[in-house]
C-alpha cells in the first residue's frame, strides 16, 4: 500500500506549477476575462510544447503514453493557474471519448493532433436549464446527419471538432461532430466566466460519425464522465488550495486594531474549515485518481466522491478567500473574483453537484459496497 | 499509488486475519459487536484479551519489542486495525496507558522504571489514567494550578483535576502539577506519574449527559510522591505534556458510533413518507456528504501512514480527523432518530433497538467535540501549527503566573 504520487509525479507537477507560475497564468485568465479573444493561444501553444496535451494519449499516436497519475498532477496545476485554455474539453474530454470509442481510423486521424495540441475537441451535451437525460435530449441523427441545438458547449466556439449526444432511434449515442463543416452554427455564449469561452451549437444536418454502438451510448458517456470527473476534481482541488494560500497571506499582511488580522480566531477559524475542506478534497482525490488510472471497479464510486468533495473545497475556499479579503476582495482589481469564477464554472461543468452526490449513492447501492 | 498490499503486506494480513480467526469470534453484521453488561465485566475482559494478544506478540503494535511490543510498520497497523475490525473482541480501558503514558515513560522514565511499569500497561494488567485538566484549567491547560512543592526527595501534592477518565478503575496516573507559581505560566510546572491508591487521593465520579460516569473529579491532599518518579526536569513540565498531548489527539482519532454505512444501511430498510428514504432527494444528498467526509478521512489517515512510513513525524494533520467525524456523528445520530420519526426519541436501554446506535451517538457527539481538545482548540492548532498563523494575542504572557487575572480572583 502507498497513497502518494511517486517522486517522479512530484518532480512533474513541480515543473507544470513553475511554467505556469513562469508564464503569469492567472494574469493571462484576467487577460483573457477582459479581453475579446477566447482563450489565450500562446499559453496553449506552450502548454502543447511542454507535452501536457499528450500525457495520457498512447505514444503509437504520438503522445507520451504517461499515465493518468500524471495527468492528475498537471490538471492540479492548471486548476491553481485558472489557465485559460481549453484544456479540459480536449484532454479530459474529447481526448478521452475518442480513445475509448473511436474507430482505428478516427483514432489515425485525431489523436497524433490532440496530443500536439494544433486540434481542440470539446463536448456538447446541454440542451437547456436542466440536467441532460436519455429522456430530454433531443438533438437527433439520422442516416448520419445531425440535427438540434446544444448550449454553454465549453470551448464551443474555439474548439475544432466536438462529442455530441444525440438520439438515434430510442437510443442516446455519442457522434463525432467537425465544426467547420456546413450545417454547423456556432454563437459565443457570454457566462459567469468570462475567462472560459462557451458557445451555442445549433446543427442543421451537419455530418456526424458515430463513436462506439448507440445501444451503449449512454452507459459509454457515464463512464467517460467519471474519468473526466477525476481529472476535473484535481482542477478544482488546485483552484481551493490557491484560493486557501491567498486568503492566508492576505489575511498576514492586513492589519486592523493594532494588529494582524490572521491573528483573531475569526479568521483562523475561517482557514482551519478551509485547510479541512482542501484536505479532504485531497485525500478523496488520490482515491479518484487510483481508481482512474486502474480503471478500478469501483471507479464510479471514487470519482464521485473526489468530484463532490473537490467542488465543494473550492467552493468553500473562493467564497471565504473574498470574505477574507473583505472590500478588496470585492474589487475587479484583486484576483479573487477569477477564483470565485472558475470555482462556479467547474463546478457547472459536466453535471451539478446535485447530480454527482445521486450519481455517489447510487454506486454504492450497485455495489452495496463501503 | 497502490492502493493493493504488496506480497509481504498480503502475507501479514493472512497472519493477522488467521490469528484473529483462531482466537475470536467474526461479527456476524452491522450491528454484531462485543459489549459488556458491566464496566466491571468489560474491564475484566478485556484484560483477558489483552493477556491473550501479549502472549502472542499482538500486543501495543508500535512498541519496542523489549517493553512487550511488536514493532510494527505504520502499514501493519492500519492492516491489523482493518483486520481486528472483523472480530467480536472486547476494546477500550487501555488507550491512555498504552497510547499516551507508554510513550512519555518511554522518553522520560529510567530503564529500572520501563522495565517496571511498560511490560504490564502493554499485557493490560494495570491500567492508567490522564491527570490533566482542572477545573479552571481546560483548553488552557497550562493554567493548572494543582501544587507540588518538593522537600528532601518528596514532592507534596495538593490540589484537584476533573475530566480523568477511568480514574476510578485505574491503577497509576500521569499528573501535571505547578512548582513554581511565580515562574510565566508555561515555566513553573512539573510531570509525575504515581500509584493512584496513593494516600490523599480521592477519586469521585462524575454524572454525563449520557447518565453514565466515565471520568472523575480527583482530589489530591498531602499526596506523597518520590522525586524519582518526576519526569523531565523540574519546570519542564509543558514540554513533556505537550509530548503527550500530540500522543492523544492520535489515539482519540475516530469518534466512535454509527457512521455512514449505518445511515445507508437504514435509509435503505427505512419507509419515509410512503417510500424508502434512501429514494428521498434530501437523504441521498446527506448520505453523499457524510460518504465524502468519512472517504476523504480515511484517505487521509492513509497518506499520514505513508508519510510516517518515509520517516516524517505525525503531523498536527491527524486534528483534522477529531473535529470532522464529531460533527459528522453528532449530525447522523440526529439523522438516524429523524428518520425513525417521533419513535426516534423513545429510550431504549436495548441495546440492538435501532435507536440504541443513534441516541448513543447523540450523546458521544457532544462529548467527542470536546474531549481531548475541543474543536475550537484544534481550530487553532491547524492555523497555527500547520498554516502558520500567528498564535492568539495573550493576556497572560510573561507575567507571575501568581499574578494572572482568572475567575477565583
Amino acid at each position: 500500500m502507498n497513497f502518494e504520487f511517486s517522486a517522479e509525479q512530484t518532480q512533474l507537477k513541480d515543473i507544470a506549477r513553475k511554467f505556469l507560475e513562469k508564464e503569469d497564468s492567472v494574469k493571462r485568465a484576467r487577460t483573457v476575462l477582459e479581453g475579446e479573444t477566447s482563450y489565450d493561444e500562446e499559453l496553449w501553444k506552450l502548454i502543447a510544447e511542454m507535452g501536457f496535451t499528450a500525457t495520457a494519449i498512447p505514444e503509437k499516436y504520438d503522445g507520451l503514453g504517461l499515465g493518468y497519475l500524471e495527468l492528475c498532477v498537471i490538471a492540479e496545476e492548471l486548476g491553481r493557474s485558472l489557465a485559460p485554455t481549453p484544456f479540459s474539453s480536449s484532454v479530459y474530454l474529447a481526448t478521452e471519448f475518442l480513445l475509448k470509442l473511436g474507430s482505428e481510423e478516427v483514432k489515425q486521424n485525431y489523436l497524433p493532433k490532440l496530443a500536439s495540441g494544433s486540434l481542440i475537441g470539446t463536448f456538447a451535451h446541454t440542451e437547456g436549464n436542466t440536467s441532460p437525460t436519455e429522456a430530454n435530449i433531443t438533438c437527433e441523427v439520422k442516416g448520419n446527419l445531425i440535427n438540434g441545438t446544444k448550449i454553454v458547449v465549453p470551448d464551443g466556439d474555439v474548439a475544432d471538432f466536438a462529442i455530441v449526444t444525440a438520439k438515434e432511434g430510442n437510443d442516446v449515442g455519442l457522434f463525432l461532430v467537425d465544426l467547420s463543416a456546413d450545417g454547423v452554427e456556432v454563437v459565443n455564449q457570454q457566462t459567469l466566466d468570462p475567462s472560459r469561452s462557451h458557445a451555442s451549437l445549433t446543427f442543421k444536418g451537419a455530418e456526424a460519425i458515430t463513436l462506439g454502438s448507440t445501444n451503449e451510448g449512454w452507459d459509454n458517456l457515464q463512464n467517460i464522465l467519471d474519468r473526466a470527473a477525476v481529472l476535473f476534481a484535481f482542477e478544482q482541488l488546485g483552484g481551493a488550495e490557491a484560493s486557501m494560500d491567498m486568503a492566508k497571506e492576505y489575511a498576514m499582511g492586513r492589519f486592523a486594531f493594532g494588529r494582524s488580522i490572521a491573528s483573531f480566531q475569526a479568521i483562523k477559524h475561517k482557514l482551519a474549515d478551509m485547510y479541512i475542506a482542501v484536505e479532504l478534497a485531497r485525500s478523496n482525490c488520490y482515491y479518484g485518481a487510483w481508481a482512474l488510472s486502474t480503471d478500478a471497479p469501483e471507479l464510479a464510486t471514487a470519482a464521485a466522491t473526489s468530484r463532490v468533495s473537490a467542488s465543494q473545497a473550492f467552493n468553500e475556499c473562493s467564497k471565504e478567500n473574498i470574505q477574507t479579503h473583505g472590500g478588496m476582495g470585492f474589487t475587479w482589481e484583486f484576483d479573487c473574483h477569477l477564483y470565485y469564477r472558475r470555482c462556479r464554472q467547474l463546478a457547472a461543468n459536466i453535471g451539478s453537484q446535485s447530480i454527482w452526490k445521486d450519481k455517489l449513492i447510487s454506486s454504492l447501492e450497485r455495489a452495496n459496497q463501503v | 499509488m497502490d492502493f493493493n498490499d504488496t506480497a509481504e503486506e498480503a502475507k501479514f494480513r493472512k497472519e493477522a486475519y488467521e490469528w484473529l480467526k483462531a482466537n475470536a469470534d467474526l461479527k456476524e453484521g452491522p450491528k454484531d459487536g462485543w459489549r459488556a453488561s458491566s464496566e466491571e465485566e468489560g474491564l475484566e475482559q478485556v484484560k483477558v484479551w489483552q493477556n491473550k494478544l501479549y502472549e502472542s506478540g499482538w500486543a501495543c503494535m508500535h512498541w519496542p519489542k523489549e517493553f512487550g511490543g511488536r514493532e510494527s510498520t505504520p502499514i501493519e497497523r492500519v492492516i491489523w486495525g482493518q483486520e481486528i475490525s472483523k472480530f467480536k473482541v472486547p476494546g477500550g480501558y487501555l488507550e491512555i496507558g498504552q497510547g499516551m503514558a507508554g510513550p512519555v515513560m518511554m522518553m522520560y522514565a529510567t530503564e529500572e522504571q520501563k522495565a517496571r511499569h511498560l511490560p504490564p500497561m502493554a499485557k493490560g494488567e494495570e491500567i492508567w489514567c490522564q491527570l490533566f485538566s482542572e477545573p479552571g484549567a481546560g483548553s488552557d491547560l497550562a493554567g493548572l494550578k494543582t501544587k507540588s512543592v518538593l522537600e528532601g526527595d518528596t514532592w507534596t501534592i495538593n490540589g484537584q483535576k476533573i475530566w480523568t477518565s477511568g480514574a476510578h478503575f485505574s491503577d497509576w496516573g500521569i499528573l501535571v502539577t505547578r512548582s513554581d507559581p511565580t515562574a510565566p505560566k508555561h515555566k513553573g510546572l512539573t510531570y509525575f506519574f504515581l500509584d493512584m491508591k496513593s494516600p490523599g487521593v480521592e477519586v469521585r465520579p462524575i454524572k454525563q449527559i449520557s447518565g453514565g460516569a466515565n471520568f472523575n473529579e480527583v482530589y489530591f491532599t498531602d499526596v506523597k510522591i518520590p522525586d524519582s518518579q518526576r519526569l523531565g526536569a523540574v519546570g519542564d513540565g509543558w514540554k513533556v505534556s505537550l509530548t503527550t498531548l500530540m500522543n492523544e489527539r492520535l489515539a482519540v482519532g475516530d469518534a466512535s458510533g454509527p457512521d455512514f454505512q449505518e445511515a445507508f444501511t437504514l435509509a435503505r430498510g427505512q419507509d419515509l413518507n410512503g417510500s424508502l428514504a434512501i429514494e428521498n432527494g434530501a437523504v441521498r444528498e446527506k448520505l453523499a456528504d457524510w460518504y465524502c467526509q468519512q472517504s476523504g478521512l480515511k484517505f487521509a489517515k492513509y497518506r499520514n501512514i505513508s508519510a510516517l512510513s518515509r520517516g516524517e513525524t505525525p503531523g498536527p494533520q491527524s486534528s483534522i480527523t477529531k473535529i470532522v467525524s464529531g460533527n459528522k456523528l453528532q449530525e447522523i445520530a440526529n439523522f438516524g432518530m429523524d428518520l425513525m420519526d417521533s419513535a426516534g426519541i423513545v429510550r431504549s436501554d436495548e441495546p440492538d433497538a435501532d435507536q440504541s446506535m443513534y441516541q448513543y451517538g447523540f450523546y458521544g457527539a457532544a462529548g467527542i467535540r470536546i474531549a481531548g481538545g475541543t474543536d475550537e482548540i484544534l481550530k487553532n492548532i491547524i492555523s497555527e501549527q500547520v498554516l502558520g498563523m500567528p498564535q492568539d494575542m495573550r493576556a497572560d504572557k510573561g507575567i507571575p503566573f501568581n499574578e494572572i487575572p482568572s475567575s477565583n480572583k
